[in-house]
Order: structure tokens, then sequence, then C-alpha cells
């Protein structure tokens, strides 16, 4: 099938926990969000990667990222135009906070339901939380397959799309019929770097929020004449979605408690690096029989 | 009804360890709920597979044999479990954090609108009373992980919906025979009352799986290496004092990320779970994502420049140096001293 594809990759703003410093936590023991750079979740890349490959093979293809945060998450659908992509869209609304993964699936199945694509295409998992859930309930609220784990898109045989997966143990490669949803490996290619030209030509693109709180918009009139400047921005309402099913509401798992980490304290008998201590060490590990 | 489910994988015909480990934390939860444990075994030629999984506490086998079962795919072995537990309506729901479980759990708690909490490292019983409502709730299942890169504990609860789903991966929970174990009961199900043609529409072409390569979860001497050893040739000195010791190599996630060591070696949330008898952490901070995975360890001992590190909190003997000054040390004072 050369028909046209219609694209939609799922992506997520994630806090960049791998890059946690001593000032990521308060004095009052909560994360300090505002210290951690916020970045476009690795895997979601790879994701945009295998969209834009498919884009680059079936002529007439579009990509779109779809995602779901607070205004500043609209950076990330920059950084796609940046990279390739058609557009995308913000879906943003106070009443989205406190979702977890199931009503987060909910929410953006409602988006999806009217972007109507053929192919949703997500990172397998976000580095925030780890838990690699929204794809496949994605994939359950809009009753379509899955195929989790996937390493390449290698294209179609006939209509059907043929992808490889990554297992832990070794690879599968499958074929489903579309609309489905795929997830994607961090061990799938690395997503192509921004391109000079098209940051040109999308670095003034913005959301209506963001256009509003521009001291002064010189680009106004640009805007009026260039609508991919425009990014949309979808609430509740635009995408039909029941508010008992969303946010904390909408969440059937709860936050009981939080904790801190805190070692317990001991104390670690000290060794420099001198040869006498470390010989002094092994000694010690040999005679109690923990080396033999 | 209300009893507690295990999703048992099955691989070549025997069921996969992370399924026998639940089974065994399984027993332990309905023990003290005071219901029954029942395993779930989807797959092809299960003729007794029963009895391994009554050795591990199961009270109830429910089987669902059909050629199409195996190998796994996601919708036929979603249609199979959405409608046992639609029937039997479990509390709770456990799922190896595998590839097939972590496939198979987001699907299952999406069709059944029900929670699932992703790569627990422990599941406990206890009371909940919502702030909010005033409802008290009694017998929770509290599912505990770290989140947040490891920098925070959180517990999940599900206060209303169920099954309370959660996945594990495979070596945080012990695997241990019941004591008590007994022949229970099996439940062979009628797998077309459940499966529709449209269960079958993706197809497995090619198939390549090897056996596990290493093993690190089974060594009593693991060395292991994060960010601060540098570099995928630094890690060669890590692997010789693994030879010398009789050892395997582990890796933190920030080392695997760096490409340092492949990811069948990362110890820690996102890795396997370990318990050797000696550990040896060179170059590694020790955020609670790698500890969380190594602190059974029966000795820890660290390496690294930072005489502050948090690994040395949890470490019996803590060096304070740089590991490709130290660890030609420890070979030498090993083989000197080893006669």
């Amino acid at each position: 099938m050369n028909k046209p594809l219609k694209i939609v990759v799922l992506a997520k703003q994630v806090p960049d926990t791998r890059n946690v410093g001593k000032d990521a936590m308060k004095a009052d023991g909560t994360v300090n969000r505002a210290v951690l750079p916020a970045i476009f979740n690795p895997e979601d890349l790879n994701a945009l990667e295998q969209a834009l490959r498919l884009k680059d093979k079936i002529q007439g293809s579009t990509v779109h990222i779809l995602t779901m945060g607070p205004y500043r998450a609209a950076d990330i659908i920059r950084e796609g135009l940046f990279r390739g992509t058609d557009g995308g869209i913000l879906l943003t609304d106070r009443k989205f906070a406190g979702s977890d993964t199931l009503a987060t699936s909910y929410a953006l199945s409602c988006a999806l339901k009217k972007m109507n694509p053929d192919l949703i295409i997500a990172g397998r998992q976000a580095i925030d939380g780890d838990t690699a859930q929204v794809g496949p309930q994605v994939a359950e609220k809009l009753n379509i397959p899955q195929v989790t784990y996937a390493e390449e898109i290698i294209g179609f045989e006939g209509d059907k799309l043929i992808i490889k997966r990554r297992l832990d143990r070794g690879v599968e490669t499958v074929s489903s019929p579309v609309p489905m949803v795929v997830t994607v490996n961090g061990s799938a290619p690395e997503c192509r770097p921004k391109h000079a030209k098209l940051v040109m030509k999308y670095k003034h693109a913005k959301t209506i929020f963001e256009v509003q709180n521009l001291e002064e918009d010189y680009y106004m009139e640009l805007r009026k004449s260039r609508e991919y400047l425009t990014i949309p921005e979808w609430g509740v309402a635009d995408v039909d979605a029941e508010d008992p099913q969303l946010g904390l509401t909408g969440s059937p798992t709860k936050v009981k408690k939080i904790e801190n980490v805190v070692f317990q304290a001991k104390e670690a008998k000290r060794f420099t690096s001198a040869e006498e201590d470390i010989n002094g060490l092994i000694k010690e590990l040999i005679a109690s029989h923990i080396l033999g | 009804m209300n009893n507690i489910f295990v999703y048992c994988e099955i691989e070549d015909g025997k069921i996969v360890d992370v399924s026998l480990e639940l089974l065994t934390k399984g027993r332990e939860l309905a023990d003290k709920l005071g219901c029954s444990l029942e395993a779930l075994a989807v797959g092809y030629k299960l003729d007794g597979i029963e009895n391994g999984l009554y050795e591990y506490g199961a009270d109830t086998v429910h089987i669902a044999d059909d050629e199409r079962l195996a190998p796994y795919r996601t919708l036929p072995h979603t249609a199979i479990v959405c409608g046992i537990f639609k029937e039997e309506k479990p509390q709770i729901a456990l799922f190896g954090a595998t590839p097939i479980g972590r496939d198979l759990g987001p699907r299952v708690s999406s069709k059944l609108y029900s929670g699932l909490t992703a790569d627990c490292t422990s599941l406990e019983i206890g009371d909940h009373s919502d702030a909010k409502s005033g409802t008290e709730y009694k017998d929770l299942l509290y599912q505990i992980r770290p989140a947040f890169g490891g920098n925070i504990i959180a517990t999940i609860i599900n206060p209303d919906k169920r099954p309370q789903m959660a996945t594990v991966r495979e070596g945080v929970m012990k695997k241990e025979k019941y004591a008590k174990a007994k022949q229970g009961e099996v439940k062979r199900l009628d797998v077309n009352k459940y499966l529709n043609d449209s269960d079958f529409v993706v197809n497995i072409i090619d198939r390549h799986m090897e056996a596990k390569k290493v093993d690190i979860k089974n060594s009593p001497v693991i060395i292991s290496g994060g960010y601060g050893v540098g570099s995928k040739e630094n890690f060669g000195l890590l692997y010789q004092l693994a030879d010398v010791l009789g050892g395997e190599v582990g890796a933190s996630r920030a080392a695997v990320d760096a490409g340092f060591a492949d990811h069948e070696r990362q110890v820690g949330q996102t890795g396997v779970t370990v318990r050797p008898k000696l550990y040896i952490a060179c170059g590694i901070s020790g955020q609670i994502q790698h500890t969380a995975g190594m602190d059974e360890s029966s000795m820890i001992i660290s390496i690294n420049t930072d005489p502050e590190a948090p690994i040395n909190k949890i470490a019996d003997y803590a060096i304070t140096g740089d590991v490709m000054d130290i660890i030609p040390k420890i070979i030498r004072a090993y083989k000197e001293n080893s006669k």
C-alpha cells in the first residue's frame, strides 16, 4: 500500500530525570521541577524518526505530534517542526491535571478520534515514569491493534504494516493492519537533527496562549498569512472528552504516600587507594570466605 | 470471587521465574487476605503445567490451551485475561514486568478501567482513609515503587477499581516453594467463548529467540560499573576482575544509557535485582533506582572518588579513589593472597 499515510506521534515533555543534581530536591523534600530541564522524551524521539522515515518513503504522508501537558509543552511541537513534522497539537486543560496513565490515555484517545490517523507511533515509555502503559492503553481505548518494542517499521506488504520488534531475548517480525499503535524502543535509530531551514521557518510558531503573553508580537501580521505558525491548542471541549474520565477523578490509581529517598546511614569501613589498604581488605575478605 | 490472580508466562513449555516469584508473593498476600490464589496459564500444549504452579502455592489453575495462543500475541491474550477477570472478579492481579506483561497489563487495565502500577519493588496489604470523602478502605494493595528517576518512593493504591493490578520485574520477589502446597483444582477454559477472529489480525512472520546470554542474577560475585567508570573500554578492567574473582559484570542504568554495557547487565529498578555474596560497585553514585536492585547483597564494596557518594551509606567497605587505579591493585592483592 503506497497510499499517503496520516501519522500521529505521541510525545511527552519530561523533566530530565537522568541529570538530577543535588539541587533537584527542595528543602521540604519535594522534587524541584523548576531546576530540571524539560526535554523531549528520548524514546518519543526514536518514535518520531520512524514516523519521518515513513513520510520520506511514502509520498504525500504527513506527521503530526500530539502532546498533552502544560503550555510549555509547546516546545516539543516546535522541536518536531524543526525536525520535519507537518504540525502538532497541544492538548492542554486544567481538567487533565493529576491524570494517571489511564486518564492520560483516555484524553489522548479522544484527541486521536478527532485527528483520525492511519498510524499512531509513540515511544515505548517516558523517563519520568518508566511505565510503558500509555501506548497499549491508547490502542485499547481506540480498539485497534498494538505492536510494542518496535525497532523498525519496515513498510507495507499489501495492506499490512511490517514491524520488527526487539524483545529481551530476540527479535520478532510481525504484520498488522492499520490503523494501529506502534511503540518504539530506545534501540531504534536516533532521531535526525534539527534542520536549519526548518528552524528558520518555524521558530516563531506559537500557541494562542504564547502569543497572548508576548509583550509585543512583531509577527502578528506574518501569523495571519502563515497558518503554520499557529500551533493549535485543544482543551476538553475540543475533543469531546467526558469529565469523569479525566484528571484525578478519572485515575483509578492514587498516590497514597511519597517518601524521599533517605539512605539508612551505617558506617562503611573506609579504605584509601594505597596498596597496603587494598591488600588488607582482600585478606579480610578471603579470611571471612567472602572470596574463595 | 475476590481472589488473587497471577498471569503465568510460559516459555518453551516452562513457567518463567518471574511468574513463580509472583506466585510466592501472591501466596503470602492471599494468606493475609484469607482468599485463594489462582494462576492463569495461557498458551499451547500446557498438559501438566498445573503441577509446577501448585508447588508455588496456587489453589486453582485456569488453563487456556489453544494452538493460536502461542507464541504470545497481544489481542488474544487480552481477550482471555479480560474474559476470565470479568467472570471471576479478582481483587488483585499480578503480571511479570516482562516484554509480555508490560504489553498485556496496560491493555487489560485499559479495557477493564482498572489501575495498573508498573515495576513495583514491594507489595503490601494495608488500609487507607480518604481524607476528602472520609471513606475507609480496608486491605488495599499497596503498590510501592521508586519514581521520578528514583528520587522518591511512591506508594500507589487503587481504592475503587478492581482488580488492583501491578507488574513486578524478575528477581525482585523471592521464589520459594510453598510448604503447604497441595493438589489444587484445574479449570480448563473454553477459549472460543472469549476469542473472535478480529483478535488474530496481527501475525508473527518471523521469530528469533536466543537463550539468555548472561545471567548475572545467579552470580555469587558481581562487579558493577557506573557512569563514573568513564568508557566502554574502561569497563574491560571490570571484566578482568570478574574473571579473576569468578563473577559477572553488572552496570548501572547511567552506564547502560551511555553505551558502556549491554542492557542485560543492568542492575536496578529497570534492570535485574541481584543478591550476590559480594557486590563491588565501581564508580556508581548510588541512586535508589540502582540500590533497589542490589541492596540485599551480603556484602557491598564501593569504589568511588567521592567519599560522600550515597552508595557509601549502604556499603560495608568504601574505597575512596579512582576505579582504574584500584581494580588492578585488587587483582594483584587477590592473586597474591588467594593461594
